[in-house]
């Protein structure tokens, strides 16, 4: 181990096949508070037609690591450092014309609450036209078919009908097939679905939750789906970034992550939430505190303050040298892999039912 | 994971009611009125929020309440605590009938029932510091404990694990499970013998949740508290629920023991929702899968007869003109009533083939063929 | 739609009556002799009661208030002559209709209105959409800054120091008067001018802020940040989106200006030496003249009624959500 403290996560390995690159990404706000870290040095790589997981509570950085990639933030406040390479293309310093041309296109969005994520003022059916008009010079006719088949395929009954109305009269449940009918009217290659399942409730997430993987065999997007549900993870993503306090703390596959978590956060996380199958006598093992400040994060790991290993550590300080990263199936933690394999089965696993 | 373990505990002492009933509802109501019309407004329609319902808590047991948005399960709690009058129905309160009583007969009642809710922000005064807001339930209701207000409201502080040096502390400079924790401890304060506790960490992030949650249970079990535990989380409630009853549209479809409900429910409604729940286990065996189509209808216009019947695979024609009454049905434990003409299986097993209500789901997995 | 224009102009009638009453036995409670008023200083007692016969304030005072009430609707004879509906009495002070002296007085009122309403709407949308447009940047900061400063402006202290520099100094412009737009387009706008830059000043400056404070509001909005994300161009956004949801604040704020300027802009006539509807309600207040009072005061109200109703109806153009509720 150096004395040096490193800073930056090596990045992982980009495999031919990843569409959608981010290498050492770094978000600054400048509030009046001071500066905000929201995003400090994230990597990580989605693959076509694949879905990553980000799962993360309130302000670990997730849903502003996406907002950037489109360039979304607010230029004026936020400081961007980094690469975001989608397809080739460098999107850090690319013109806002080069990204209104990807966005809604090539990228789309969806957000966590239709009812305010579409406009009150216009129909379903003008704001679900505009981007095919836009992007594909569709006429008003073109796209008005485009849109009633669209919203057909995500299951509104009477398309033809629901066209004209406006987002309010429709259900919670319809609004977000809605906005996911309008994600997908240029076929876009990647999509971003930012919590799109929150404000629902439980048997329409499930809905939604199928739709989205049944519309993605279908039209081979990747997606990039942001959440703090690692249930919803579970049931949607291949691979998995947990992000903590602006970094990504833990990689991998849903499986490898799932199965044999090696972060503690991620352990953390896993043994607070109550199962339908977990045991009922048992008590929850929640994360002690509460999570940082990003105007002023802890030191070296910021996850230190709340962990309960850090007394294992030997030969580097938690406090002082913040762990990287490594390339793959990895999780930023000072413990050796036996200590995290250890710690895993005889402490974790058995709370996890 | 194996259910194997997890059951004979289940069916252990704790899950028995735990003593005699303390709080009775039946047939609770609550329309809100609709208003409209032409030339002169009048009512032309109301919400059926709570369209009778019928529940007991017993002393020292949680009861659990779950089910969708517009389910109506906020509106029974504050039904409960008397913060709403009900339309029609009874409360019986440790014998005595409180659905009627005025100010001053529901005052002694008042200080047993106590109310934790969901937003940890917006309810409790930002201008009052924490000390204020725990001792002001004990000078309304003029108690006066042994060692002094403070002292207790001291205690109360180290009770939800806070430091009771912040007492002279403002709720802004607490984190949400930490405002939460003094939600709880105003609560307490009165000594109560039921709390209804509305959603109480669904605003919270889930490290934190388990905080609360864990504190809720301690409070539950070293002060013997009854709790009607209102959250849309279903492994929360289970978590935190001797009995759970699941609401739809205004109406308790089932209700039983921990262990019926969640391993043997009988109610299609209880199945879906179940089968909707997203867990974090790539491991566990197979669940049915089930899904329903669209949105839950409008509790102004409830369909009749039965009101899960629109969204029901099971439905046939006397579910629309005949409402199911909750009942024991034959099978089922003590205490396990569904609402159901034809009640499923009692299992969450996976089926031969899946439910799948919703026609786009449906028509997508027909074109590429079942990927499961 | 028809039916809340229905509710609505019938409410604004019933509003009318109960304003009418309201001011009509709140003067009657005033222990003045009004005849005594009206007949001046070398008043014999034969001239009083003639005075009093003619007003009718012999009669008892529901009969009065009938009167009055049906004179609006349908006319009323005076022993002077016939004054046709609507009719609001005769002033005590001049003898003339009521009605008559409103309407003299209003082109002037109307004129500097409207004027002033187009040079503030463009020059304050305009400018507080551009400050919005760029905002942070140092335009946005002059914008803003000119229009703080300018907004705590008065009319009777930004309006001397204007005629002074155009008017007694320099001599560019002649004194503010009022020549009939039928007569002399040009001699009606150039007389105007100042009164109406003066005006505009301030209020250009209040619909600066305005505007870009809720345009700065709508473009955090997330259906704004959705319309982005589907890449609409920027200006697009910004104009439909962002604009469309800041109409509802701007308009209720117009509807609220435009009631009180039409109602009479006092301090700017005082200012201009203007004689319109804001002179005349102080002059009639001045000299007790009651009729000619109610009369300004139910023609200030029917404005105000009018405008509210006007904007309800542009909120349900602007938001289909009022639309359909």
């Amino acid at each position: 181990m150096t004395t040096m403290t490193k800073t930056e996560d090596t990045p992982a390995p980009t495999g031919p096949e990843a569409f959608l690159s981010v290498r050492d990404l770094r978000v600054r706000f400048s509030t009046e508070d001071g500066i905000v870290k929201a995003v400090d040095g994230l990597s990580f790589d989605v693959e076509r037609g694949k879905t990553l997981g980000i799962v993360g509570e309130s302000g670990s950085g997730k849903s502003v690591t996406n907002l950037t990639v489109l360039g979304l933030h607010n230029r004026k406040t936020t400081e961007i450092d980094g690469e975001i390479v989608l397809d080739g293309q460098e999107l850090t310093g690319a013109s806002e014309r080069e990204l209104e041309k990807l966005r809604g296109n090539k990228v789309a969005m969806i957000f966590q609450d239709p009812l305010t994520a579409l406009s009150p003022y216009y129909t379903v059916g003008r704001q679900l036209s505009e981007p095919f008009m836009k992007h594909r010079g569709a006429s008003k006719k073109e796209a008005k078919a485009r849109a009633i088949e669209m919203l057909d395929k995500v299951g509104i009954p009477q398309p033809a009908l629901r066209f004209n109305d406006y987002p309010h009269q429709f259900s919670g449940g319809m609004r977000q097939r809605a906005m996911i009918a309008m994600a997908l009217m240029c076929d876009p290659d990647l999509l971003i679905a930012d919590e799109p399942t929150t404000a629902l409730d439980v048997t329409v997430q499930a809905q939604i939750l199928d739709l989205l993987k049944d519309l993605q065999q279908e039209f081979g997007s990747a997606i990039i789906f942001i959440t703090h549900d690692l249930g919803v993870i579970a049931n949607m993503a291949d691979d998995l970034l947990v992000m903590y306090a602006g970094r990504a703390v833990e990689r991998g596959s849903v499986r490898e992550v799932l199965r044999a978590p090696q972060h503690p956060y991620t352990w953390g996380l896993l043994s607070s939430m109550p199962r339908l199958g977990g045991d009922t006598g048992e008590s929850l093992v929640p994360i002690p505190g509460s999570p940082p400040s990003l105007l002023n994060p802890p030191t070296g790991c910021p996850f230190h303050p709340r962990c309960a290993f850090t007394d294992q550590v030997t030969g580097a300080s938690c406090s002082g040298e913040r762990p990287s990263l490594g390339a793959g199936r990895a999780a930023a933690c000072h413990l050796t892999g036996e200590q995290k394999q250890t710690i895993f089965i005889d402490q974790i696993k058995p709370r996890l039912g | 994971m194996s259910e194997n373990v997890t059951l004979p505990k289940q069916q252990g002492p704790t899950d028995k009611p735990a003593g005699e009933p303390l709080l009775t509802v039946e047939g609770l109501t609550k329309h809100f009125p609709i208003y409209g019309g032409f030339p002169f407004k009048r009512q032309v329609g109301a919400v059926k929020a709570v369209d009778g319902v019928d529940l007991t808590v017993h002393a020292g047991e949680s009861l659990g309440l779950v089910g969708e948005s517009g389910c109506g399960k906020s509106t029974t709690g504050r039904l409960i605590t008397r913060l709403m009058e009900p339309t029609a129905g009874k409360i019986t309160y440790a014998g005595r009938d409180i659905t009627r009583a005025n100010r001053k007969q529901l005052a002694p009642v008042r200080s047993e029932i106590q109310m934790i809710f969901q937003d940890p922000y917006s309810s409790l005064n930002p201008r009052q510091t924490v000390g204020t807001i725990i001792k002001s339930p004990m000078e309304v209701n003029g108690i006066n404990p042994p060692g002094g207000r403070e002292n207790r409201v001291r205690e109360l502080l180290e009770t939800v694990g806070l430091n009771p040096e912040h007492y002279n502390r403002f709720p802004h400079e607490f984190s949400g499970g930490q405002r939460q924790r003094i939600g709880v401890a105003r609560a307490l304060a009165l000594e109560p013998k039921l709390i209804v506790a509305d959603e109480p960490v669904s605003a919270l992030d889930v490290s934190i949740q388990a905080q609360v949650v864990n504190l809720l249970q301690k409070v539950q079990d070293e002060l013997g508290i009854a709790f009607l535990f209102i959250a849309h989380d279903l492994a929360v409630v289970r978590h935190f629920s001797q009995r759970v009853a699941v609401m739809y549209l205004g109406k308790v479809m089932e209700v039983a023991d921990r262990d019926s409900l969640y391993n043997r429910p009988r109610h299609p409604y209880t199945h879906a929702l179940l089968s909707a729940v997203p867990e974090a286990d790539v491991d566990t065996g197979k669940k049915e899968r089930i899904r329903l189509a669209g949105d839950v209808p409008s509790p102004v216009n409830p369909p009749s007869g039965c009101r899960f019947r629109t969204r029901c695979w099971k439905a046939q024609d006397k579910c629309a003109t005949e409402e199911p009454p909750l009942v024991q049905i034959s099978g089922n434990r003590e205490g396990h009533l569904t609402a159901c003409h034809f009640p499923e299986e009692p299992s969450t097993e996976a089926r031969t083939e899946d439910v799948v209500m919703d026609p786009a789901l449906a028509a997508l997995e027909e074109e590429h063929g079942s990927d499961d | 739609m028809l039916q809340f224009l229905i509710r609505r102009l019938t409410g604004a009638v019933v509003i009318m009556f109960l304003i009418g009453a309201f001011t009509f036995f709140l003067f009657y409670t005033i222990p003045q002799d009004f005849a005594a008023l009206s007949c001046g200083k070398n008043c014999s007692p034969e001239n009083l009661a003639v005075i009093r016969e003619n007003l009718g304030l012999d009669k008892p005072i529901w009969t009065q208030f009938w009167d009055f009430m049906v004179g609006i609707v349908a006319g009323r004879d005076f022993p002077v002559g016939h004054c046709d509906a609507p009719c609001l009495g005769v002033s005590f002070h001049t003898g003339d209709f009521v009605w008559d002296s409103i309407i003299d007085r209003f082109p002037l009122t109307l004129s500097l209105t409207v004027g002033g309403l187009v040079i503030f709407l463009v020059l304050g949308l305009g400018s507080g959409l551009l400050a919005a447009w760029k905002r942070g940047t140092s335009l946005d900061k002059a914008v803003s800054g000119a229009s703080m400063v300018l907004s705590s402006f008065q009319i009777y202290f930004l309006g001397p120091i204007v005629l002074g520099i155009f008017v007694y100094s320099t001599g560019w412009l002649e004194s503010p008067k009022y020549v009939p737009f039928s007569d002399d387009p040009a001699a009606w706008a150039l007389g105007l001018l100042i009164p109406w830059a003066v005006m505009a000043t301030i209020f250009t400056a209040q619909y600066t802020r305005m505007a870009r404070s809720t345009m700065i509001e709508q473009l955090q909005e997330e259906h704004v940040r959705t319309a982005r994300a589907k890449g609409m161009r920027q200006r697009y956004v910004f104009f439909r989106y962002a604009w469309r949801g800041s109409l509802t604040p701007i308009v209720t704020i117009l509807g609220m200006d435009l009631s009180g300027l039409l109602a009479g802009a006092v301090v700017t006539e005082f200012t201009f030496d203007l004689a319109g509807i804001g002179r005349l309600a102080v002059d009639s207040s001045l000299t007790k003249d009651l009729p000619l009072t109610m009369g300004v005061m139910l023609f200030g109200a029917f404005f105000i009624l009018l405008l509210n109703i006007l904007v309800d109806l542009a909120y349900a153009y602007i938001d289909p959500r009022v639309r359909l509720a």
